[in-house]
């Protein structure tokens, strides 16, 4: 096994700074930011639910569960690479996912939360792809043609998620007294993680204005509406928790973001610059 | 991946002529021709019962299989090298699937099938039971494991029942993909920092000669009645001995090293002119035995990971059983 070096000791490039409201001024560095975060949402979840492969409760959900995490790793890439042509100087996928500390990551902290049993991925999913279809829907309409191209082709990709979150939503909340309970409880532990979905503080305005960017908290009707339809139909209700204080996509994570990163990086920043 | 098809020493069953048995004319002729047995023909009782044996192992092999690289998609180097790996790991539970069902055709079940592999009834290639100590283990795996599995599993595409030979023409296809991938990966590192390079080497050393022991004990030669070569031979399900199929691989892999700028760890391997072949070492079949009696180094833990998988997602499937039974009912309602 090839021992870890500590991130500080890595011979990282500049990692891109936090975002700040003047980079309005810079309309490329602010663009950069906000495909950042949607990149970092998919990159963390596609390694949470890549744990999940070989552990599934039957093949089937390890076949499905493999894809949708392939799906997310896709949009990483794409979203990633994007974000890093648009740095200065340009970095590449590798460089934005490896090289990075925890803080100069821009994801929301549902995708940073550690395993939990199926109710609880399912629960995620359901969460993460009712606000990914909203998302890459609204998106695929967006004045800059690539972050169009990349929605279009993503918004097909969450659609099955969400699909697949409701058939097990369904199955889990009206299922066995057992499932039940569970279900309920997952839905109760990862609820006060959805309205960090809908916060469009960190993002620069005339991004919104020039028809580039989405603001988020458009997306909230649709999504409460859908999630609610799919939570009612599995005799579950929604819970009514106090939202936690998110600050991802501003750098501020939860303690989980640094374990997670020490897992997928520290193989990569052992070797410093080695081509794979 | 694939599961090696041969047991230990002391439960291999001998090998004995099979009489013609009323009923059984078109089973034979069928073989004879070199054609399919399909699931509703009639057959022998110890040719079902040998299938089932040797799809759920391949299946179950496939299952097991997914956990020694599962445990690098985390890790993986590049995001590259993520999805391609999440692909691999997700293909091979996708072949455990087809070998199922494969299986089923010859009336058993997954779930009795499963159970067999929890208990300890039924049996997974021996090569899951080796350790992934480095990211040079991924492309080795794909590269020689997968190798041998082509090397195995190509000839069973025309094995001669039907379901068996059908789902291995896809699987083959995927294999052979992985195969390619693993090399490339290994190229990379071998061609990479010197590090890199000795971390594949490292790797290559430590999996090649478990990777020739996939092919099973000899079966050729004096010891041309071991295990269950000859019925399966004599049935159309196996169409070389392992000692041909493991000289097969050799032939191919020392090539590829060479292109790799890799060794491998056997002093006595050298071409022999007048054989039109590789000479390679012996192999230590005791090693073998040994894993698949249990005692290899990861045994219990790939195991303990499968029943545990298995075990945690006992409420999900019951709620699953649940839920169709409560939708069934609800429309059987509605429709009365």
């Amino acid at each position: 096994m090839t021992s870890r070096v500590p991130p500080s000791s890595a011979e990282s490039p500049e990692a891109p700074s936090a975002p700040t409201r003047s980079s309005s001024e810079n309309p490329a560095r602010a663009l950069a930011d906000y495909v950042l975060g949607l990149g970092d949402d998919a990159l963390v979840a596609a390694q949470r639910m890549g744990e999940w492969i070989a552990k599934a409760p039957q093949i089937e959900e390890d076949v499905a569960l493999g894809n949708i995490a392939l799906d997310l790793l896709g949009q990483a890439r794409s979203l990633l690479t994007y974000a890093g042509s648009l740095l200065d100087p340009p970095r590449s996928e590798d460089d934005l996912a490896y090289l990075r500390e925890a803080g100069d990551f821009r994801c929301v902290h549902l995708v940073e939360r550690p395993g939990g049993d199926f109710g609880v991925a399912v629960a995620r999913l359901l969460i993460l792809s009712a606000y990914h279809c909203e998302l890459y829907a609204a998106l695929s309409a967006s004045r800059d043609g690539t972050l169009a191209g990349i929605a279009a082709k993503a918004v097909k990709e969450v659609d099955y998620h969400r699909d697949h979150a409701t058939l097990w939503t369904l199955r889990l909340g009206d299922g066995t007294n057992e499932s039940h309970t569970r279900m309920q409880a997952a839905l109760a532990a990862e609820w006060p993680y959805v309205e960090e979905l809908f916060d469009g503080s960190h993002l620069d305005p005339a991004l919104v204005q020039r028809g580039v960017a989405v603001d988020p908290a458009t997306l909230r009707t649709a999504f409460y509406r859908r999630v609610s339809q799919v939570v009612d139909q599995a005799t579950l209700v929604l819970p009514g928790t106090v939202p936690a204080e998110g600050g991802g996509r501003c750098g501020r994570h939860t303690e989980h973001l640094e374990s997670l990163l020490a897992d997928l990086q520290g193989l990569t920043r052992a070797h410093p610059g080695a081509t794979w | 991946m694939y599961g090696n098809d041969f047991a230990s020493p002391s439960d291999a069953p001998s090998a004995s002529p099979e009489p013609v048995e009323p009923g059984l004319e078109d089973f034979w002729r069928i073989v004879g021709e070199d054609g399919r047995i399909e699931p509703r023909d009639a057959m022998p009782e110890d040719y079902r019962s040998s299938l089932v044996r040797q799809i759920a192992q391949h299946a179950h092999s496939e299952i097991i299989g997914m956990q020694p690289e599962g445990e690098w998609i985390s890790r993986a180097p590049s995001l590259r090298r993520k999805a391609i790996l999440m692909a691999k790991v997700q293909d091979e539970a996708g072949h455990g699937l087809y070998l199922y069902a494969a299986a089923e055709t010859l009336g058993v079940d997954r779930a009795e099938l499963l159970d067999m592999l929890h208990t300890g009834r039924q049996k997974y290639s021996s090569i899951f039971n080796y350790p992934t100590l480095t990211w040079a283990d991924i492309g080795t795996i794909g590269w020689l494991v997968d190798g041998a599995a082509i090397v195995n599993q190509v000839p069973l595409c025309r094995c001669s029942y039907g379901p068996y030979a059908r789902a291995m023409v896809r699987v083959c296809k995927e294999e052979s993909f992985h195969q390619r991938q693993g090399f490339e990966a290994l190229y990379t590192l071998s061609h990479g920092t010197p590090q890199q390079h000795e971390m594949a080497q490292d790797a290559v050393d430590r999996w090649w000669w478990p990777s020739l022991m996939m092919f099973g004990p000899h079966d050729s030669g004096p010891h041309a009645t071991a295990g269950h070569t000859a019925k399966s031979m004599a049935w159309g399900v196996k169409r070389f001995s392992n000692d041909d199929l493991r000289q097969r691989f050799v032939d191919m892999t020392v090539p590829q090293a060479e292109a790799l700028g890799l060794t491998l760890p056997d002093p006595d391997l050298r071409w022999n002119e007048s054989r039109g072949h590789y000479d390679f070492g012996e192999i230590d079949f005791n090693e073998l035995f040994e894993v698949i009696k249990g005692n290899g180094p990861c045994n219990a833990e790939r195991m303990a990971n499968r029943r545990r998988a298995h075990e945690e997602g006992a409420w999900v499937r019951e709620a699953a059983t649940a839920y169709a039974e409560k939708t069934a009912a609800r429309r059987t309602a509605g429709a009365a």
